[in-house]
């Protein structure tokens, strides 16, 4: 799946990329088991063909997309974004897709669309981690209007130019790279236009700890944890030092004007 | 069970779990996250060796074989050692050795604290688990001292517990919290009977 070099400023990351392997065998996917290693185990069962997105809610053009039908929506980019985990970890990744609001504006929200929820597939036939309690499923994100219109988030149908593996949310995922890796909904089969405020999975199971921003700020801590600082994936071996975390995940000067005024530490 | 090299055999098993992560360490076999690994891989070994060291009262009167004693003593202190080696992994790998940094976390995180505090107690019955020691403080205290390793088994679950709550995750902590209900349940029920009037 090849992707042209994007021009969206902030969408080229000047790091060294994590491997390959590492990116495709150190995942969160709950819906294939809670080890990190369980999704690249277990995802072969994922049938990303046939797909297809419902897109629904307060907009004017709501539908059944196709998967080819979304694969030609718009031209295919190449971006390199920083991956931060709530965990403390992160990785550097290169992805294939194009902006969600491509695909926003081919929907046309109306005036009352102030939110977007993604509702992810969750088939216990396909994804053995759904016969478990451990979320209430299908897994169920949602972003502002104006976070998911933003050029950075992005749809995403691969990485390291080729279609998106299974363990990484095949055929297509969300990637918002300021914010928290479990903001970004794999395996969508659902876009909805809200006027409400969606409850997303994590929000639902800990409400303290998994507010609905969740963007990446250091000076903001979990409850339980610090997040000041981060442990990049396959960088120098065992003894490497942590990095310290950026606001917004170094993502401050694309995005930081969409929370001004806003306190982080209450919208956390 | 009373062969000379049954001790030694136990040793190298029980050496043979940091052996591979020592092995991984070198040739790369630790996964993306090698830290992790190595931090929470010695947390689970230090969780093991803890309730099998808590098995074998159960099993030697259950196999009638009293014999098995005898291998108490090296388990215990090989339950120490890899709390201890956790602790160092965590304090080293996860905090750079950085002492402000690491008791910062201790009172951030309260699984922090609960692991903590159960490494803490098992310096007393690590530091009195030779014989002169038993003497020293003769059989009845040395035996209610040694009563602690209750107490750190269930703050080492809880520790366990704490951790994966972050992320709602409780199989395997439930595994192990059904074997120590089991450890612990078979010593209580032991104990009424033996009270019971017959």
């Amino acid at each position: 799946l090849p992707g042209a070099k994007s021009s969206v400023a902030g969408a080229n990351v000047m790091e060294k990329l994590t491997a390959y392997k590492d990116v495709t065998s150190y995942n969160n996917f709950y819906e294939f088991g809670t080890d990190k290693s369980d999704p690249a185990e277990n995802a072969h069962t994922l049938k990303p063909r046939p797909w297809s997105v419902v897109i629904e809610g307060e907009c004017n053009k709501p539908g059944r997309w196709g998967l080819d039908d979304l694969l030609k929506a718009a031209p295919m980019e190449e971006r390199v974004y920083r991956l931060r985990c709530v965990e403390g970890w992160s990785m550097v990744v290169p992805w294939v897709g194009y902006s969600l609001s491509e695909l926003i504006k081919k929907a046309e929200p109306t005036g009352k669309a102030k939110y977007v929820e993604f509702t992810t597939l969750a088939d216990k036939a396909q994804m053995p981690g759904v016969r478990s309690g451990v979320l209430d499923w299908p897994y169920l994100e949602g972003l502002r209007l104006d976070e998911a219109m933003h050029p950075l988030t992005l749809m995403a149908f691969g990485l390291y130019g080729e279609v998106l593996p299974n363990q990484n949310g095949a055929p297509l995922r969300l990637v918002v790279p300021w914010k928290y890796g479990f903001k970004s909904a794999k395996s969508i089969v659902k876009i909805r236009f809200t006027e409400k405020q969606p409850v997303s999975s994590w929000t639902k199971a800990a409400q303290q700890e998994y507010g609905f921003f969740s963007n990446v700020n250091p000076l903001v801590d979990h409850p339980r944890w610090s997040q000041a600082t981060e442990r990049r994936i396959g960088e120098d071996g065992l003894f490497a030092k942590r990095r310290q975390t950026l606001m917004f995940n170094g993502y401050e000067a694309q995005v930081g004007q969409l929370y001004a005024g806003m306190d982080l530490k209450k919208n956390f | 069970m009373l062969h000379p090299a049954a001790k030694v055999v136990l040793f190298v098993l029980c050496l043979l779990p940091l052996s591979w992560y020592v092995y991984g360490a070198f040739a790369d076999r630790l996964g993306a996250n090698p830290a992790e690994t190595l931090i929470r891989g010695l947390g689970d070994w230090t969780l093991r060796l803890l309730w099998i060291t808590l098995a074998v009262t159960p099993v030697r009167t259950w196999i009638q074989q009293p014999a098995l004693a005898r291998f108490r003593r090296m388990l215990g202190l090989f339950v120490f050692f890899y709390a201890s080696l956790h602790l160092l992994a965590y304090g080293w790998l996860d905090k750079g050795l950085d002492l402000s940094e690491i008791l910062r976390d201790i009172a951030k995180r309260p699984f922090i604290l609960m692991g903590f505090t159960a490494w803490i107690l098992l310096i007393p019955l690590a530091a009195t688990s030779f014989n002169r020691a038993i003497k020293a403080l003769g059989a009845p205290r040395w035996q209610m001292l040694h009563k602690l390793v209750y107490a750190i088994a269930v703050i080492g679950l809880m520790h366990f517990i704490w951790m994966r709550a972050g992320k709602n995750n409780f199989a395997e902590p439930a595994v192990y919290g059904a074997i120590l209900t089991v450890l612990l349940g078979w010593r209580l029920w032991k104990k009424v009977a033996r009270g019971a009037p017959r």
